[in-house]
């Protein structure tokens, strides 16, 4: 397909000269002509260059394009004709004040002031608390009723609004409001002390600070020429994938307590547990927190470490594939899981979901297989793609990447892994230039972008946790289902709060 | 039936003897710092420019735990010969003032307010509050629910609503969006309550500290009772601080 969007590689830097910048027209022409043929939107975010803001985005199909061009105030919505833009258009007008007209649901993301100090899009006084100028998506009728959960819920979890429309036990809308964990991250990285960035980073999202901390690197190592060795790609991956077994377990845990089904609850909870102390073990930190750094990782793996490793992987594996068993054919579980909460392929497109919520719908997309990085270019990511879309199908789909996670581990572990440890050091930056990285983290697509000014210093840092795209999906699954559902389908999800709180 | 009988079989006894036997973390662990302060002064002065936290006072040889994430960087960077780290994970403390220390920390059993061992030395119910962390802290805590840990055995459990609770555990750097909600839930816990802050970022602000979105500690908005440092705190130093200061 011809495309006015320039070509780009996962982890390549590029100089901002380089990118094709369109006129707004021509962007938007090109940016619906390609997610109209399947693509799908990895980044589209505004920034602020000498004064003026622009637009770029990110799109992939089977390459990653980009393109960027001067931003209107105000501008037609692409939602209208396309929903994968939906959260990234709302995103840019709460950061940047730039509306789109006719955007079907034109609401606040998470409740701040623009970074501009510009004329707020949706007339909200930012020194007023929370809830700010909004409505919330009602529908009408006598027997209609609303059910309103949150921002403190039940459980020890994060911070979020679900508000239900229900027609009795029957769930006809579920809108999810975040924000409440909003950091100000993307606006304070840009001048933060470098030998700050890998700290705030891992702090985004703590359950995926092993992807966080890749995406930050690989994007710092493309800007400044460093590579890491060959020994710290490896403990990279067996970090990845050590993060990816052990929530997914938990949630397979907490998936089985949802339905009553004890056993495997508290078998689950003791062995996430034990993946947990396995990151520990390499680097200090449960959460692989500090491990990996632009240049490599900050700790080694010794054979000592090593061999504790393979000890303790071979011990559970057969423990883990027993209590997946358990859960999965135990027929009172599968006549919950069954049909619950389904979300059609089509719908999934839609939405563009991604990760284990989009492969059980039906979307083979993995980035570790379709744009890998590291040493994912060595590894066979199986296709691992469910047709059914329902409860049944993300606990499915999470049971098989906890053993293909598993295998890939043993395979790295058999035999010594060479690596130097690395302090942070000082680091100088492309100027100029542009990266974006993407990693398919526990959740799914994990992107972030960098783009520099012309000495060097960070000019915008954007973060995309995979959870933007798929709190949608959230939403769509219950849709018709009974709100006592709601528990078991937020868990097959378990998405990400502070992940689009930033 | 008879897979469950098997696999209950085959999962075994897995609750922990702490606090009655004593657990070894491994060496990796990072937990109560030692400080070496005879160490020389361009040491010391290295290891306060590489730490992100900025958590080195180099005139007082101290370290800030508060701010501190136990990266490990300092340690790394003087080879051990400034700070190291032990595997003592017993390091919470019921004065902020304590989080500055040279290595030694006062025996948290001692500063306890007695009052509390007698209130709620016997049951204690908690509910979490979820103030703008990354979900590390959240699930650190949650996890003293499961069998290792089985934290209901002394009596303490997280509940759903702040009505049933006697005090309430806050994590993550009060973000300005949560502030209402965390105040409102301060307010509909029964007095007398207890506050107890976890992590870095509800104790100084953690890695977000200069953001005008949070607050730079729990306690610029609410009297806290404990302090618990980490980012995030290991369990058995969650564990640790509940049994220490109230049982
Ligand atoms: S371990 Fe603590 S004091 Fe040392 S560098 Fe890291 S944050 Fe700073
Ligand atoms: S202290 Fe660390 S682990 Fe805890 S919420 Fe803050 S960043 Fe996350």
């Amino acid at each position: 397909m011809k495309t006015d969007f320039l070509q780009i590689s996962n982890g390549e830097a590029i100089g901002r000269e380089k990118i094709p910048h369109l006129s707004f027209d021509n962007f938007y022409r090109n940016a619906l002509s390609i997610i109209r043929v399947g693509g799908k939107v990895v980044h589209y975010f505004a920034f602020s260059d000498k004064g003026k803001i622009k637009l770029m985005a990110v799109l992939r199909k089977d390459t990653l394009k980009v393109a960027s061009c001067d931003a209107p105030d105000v501008y037609p919505s692409m939602t209208s004709q396309c929903e994968p833009f939906h959260m990234f258009e709302r995103e840019i007008a709460e950061q940047y004040a730039i509306r789109p007209e006719g955007h079907p649901w034109l609401k606040m993301v998470r409740y701040h002031a623009n970074f501009l100090n510009r004329q707020d899009v949706f007339g909200n006084d930012y020194t007023r608390d929370i809830p700010g100028n909004f409505d919330y998506y009602a529908v009408e009728g006598q027997e209609v009723h609303e059910v309103a959960v949150g921002p403190v819920h039940a459980g020890v979890i994060e911070p979020g609004h679900f508000r239900f429309n229900c027609i009795g036990e029957r769930v006809l809308n579920l809108e999810i409001q975040l924000g409440y964990q909003h950091r100000g991250v993307e606006k304070m990285l840009p001048g933060v002390a470098p030998k700050r960035l890998p700290v705030i980073v891992e702090g985004i999202a703590g359950d995926t600070a092993v992807g966080y901390g890749l995406c930050m690197s690989q994007a710092v190592e493309a800007l400044s020429s460093l590579q890491a060795d060959p020994g710290a790609q490896i403990i990279r991956t067996i970090a990845l994938e050590l993060e990816r077994i052990a929530n997914h377990v938990g949630d397979l845990g907490a998936l089985s307590g949802d339905v009553a089904f004890l056993p495997p609850a508290n078998y689950f909870g003791r062995m996430r547990g034990d993946f947990l102390n396995m990151t520990l073990l390499i680097c200090g930190n449960r959460f692989g927190k500090g491990l990996v750094r632009p240049g490599g990782t900050r700790f080694a793996l010794t054979e000592e470490i090593r061999k504790a490793l393979n000890e303790r992987i071979s011990e559970l594996t057969p423990q883990v594939k027993h209590v997946i068993n358990l859960l999965l054919t135990n027929s009172s579980v599968q006549s919950r899981f069954d049909d619950c909460g389904a979300v059609t392929k089509a719908d999934a497109e839609k939405l563009g979901l991604v990760g284990p919520a989009g492969r059980a719908c039906g979307l083979p997309y993995d980035v570790r297989r379709c744009f890998p990085t590291g040493h994912y270019g060595q590894l066979n990511i199986p296709e691992n793609a469910k047709p059914t879309g329902d409860v049944h199908a993300r606990a499915t789909v999470r049971g098989e990447e906890i053993l293909q996670s598993l295998e890939i581990i043993t395979t790295l572990l058999s035999a010594p892994v060479k690596t130097r440890s690395i302090e942070n050091r000082k680091l100088s930056l492309a100027p100029s230039s542009f990266v974006v990285t993407l990693n398919e983290a526990w959740r799914g697509e994990l992107s972030h972008c960098i783009l520099t000014d012309a000495d060097g210093a960070i000019l915008r840092y954007k973060v995309k946790d995979p959870s933007f795209h798929n709190w949608n999906g959230l939403s769509m699954a219950l849709r018709d289902t009974e709100i006592s559902d709601f528990p078991l389908n937020n868990k097959s999800f378990n998405l990400s709060y502070c992940g689009v709180d930033l | 039936m008879f897979n469950i009988l098997k696999n209950r079989l085959d999962q075994g006894y897995r609750t922990t003897g702490y606090p009655n036997e004593k657990i070894n973390l491994p060496s990796s662990y990072r937990g109560r710092p030692r400080i070496n302060r005879h160490a020389p002064a361009e040491v010391i002065a290295e290891c306060a420019a590489a730490c992100p936290q900025d958590a080195i006072d180099i005139s007082g040889k101290l370290i800030d735990m508060g701010r501190c994430v136990f990266c490990g960087t300092c340690e790394h960077i003087s080879k051990g010969e400034f700070i190291s780290f032990t595997q003592d994970f017993e390091i919470s403390v019921s004065e902020k003032k304590h989080l500055l220390t040279d290595g030694g920390l006062p025996a948290l059993a001692e500063h306890s307010k007695q009052h509390f061992k007698k209130l709620f030395g016997r049951s204690l119910q908690l509910r979490q509050v979820s103030a703008g962390g990354c979900n590390a802290c959240e699930a650190d805590l949650n996890v003293l629910a499961t069998p290792f840990f089985d934290l209901a055995r002394f009596g303490i459990n997280f509940v759903a609503s702040p009505r049933h609770a006697d005090g309430i555990v806050v994590t993550g750097p009060v973000s300005k969006n949560m502030k209402t909600a965390l105040l409102k839930t301060f307010e509909a816990t029964a007095s007398p309550k207890v506050v107890i802050a976890v992590g870095s970022c509800a104790l100084t602000g953690g890695p977000f500290r200069g953001s005008p979105e949070i607050a730079e500690g729990l306690d610029s908005i609410l009297p806290v009772d404990l302090f618990i440092p980490g980012c995030p705190p290991h369990p058995l130093t969650n564990l640790h601080a509940l049994l220490t200061f109230f049982k």
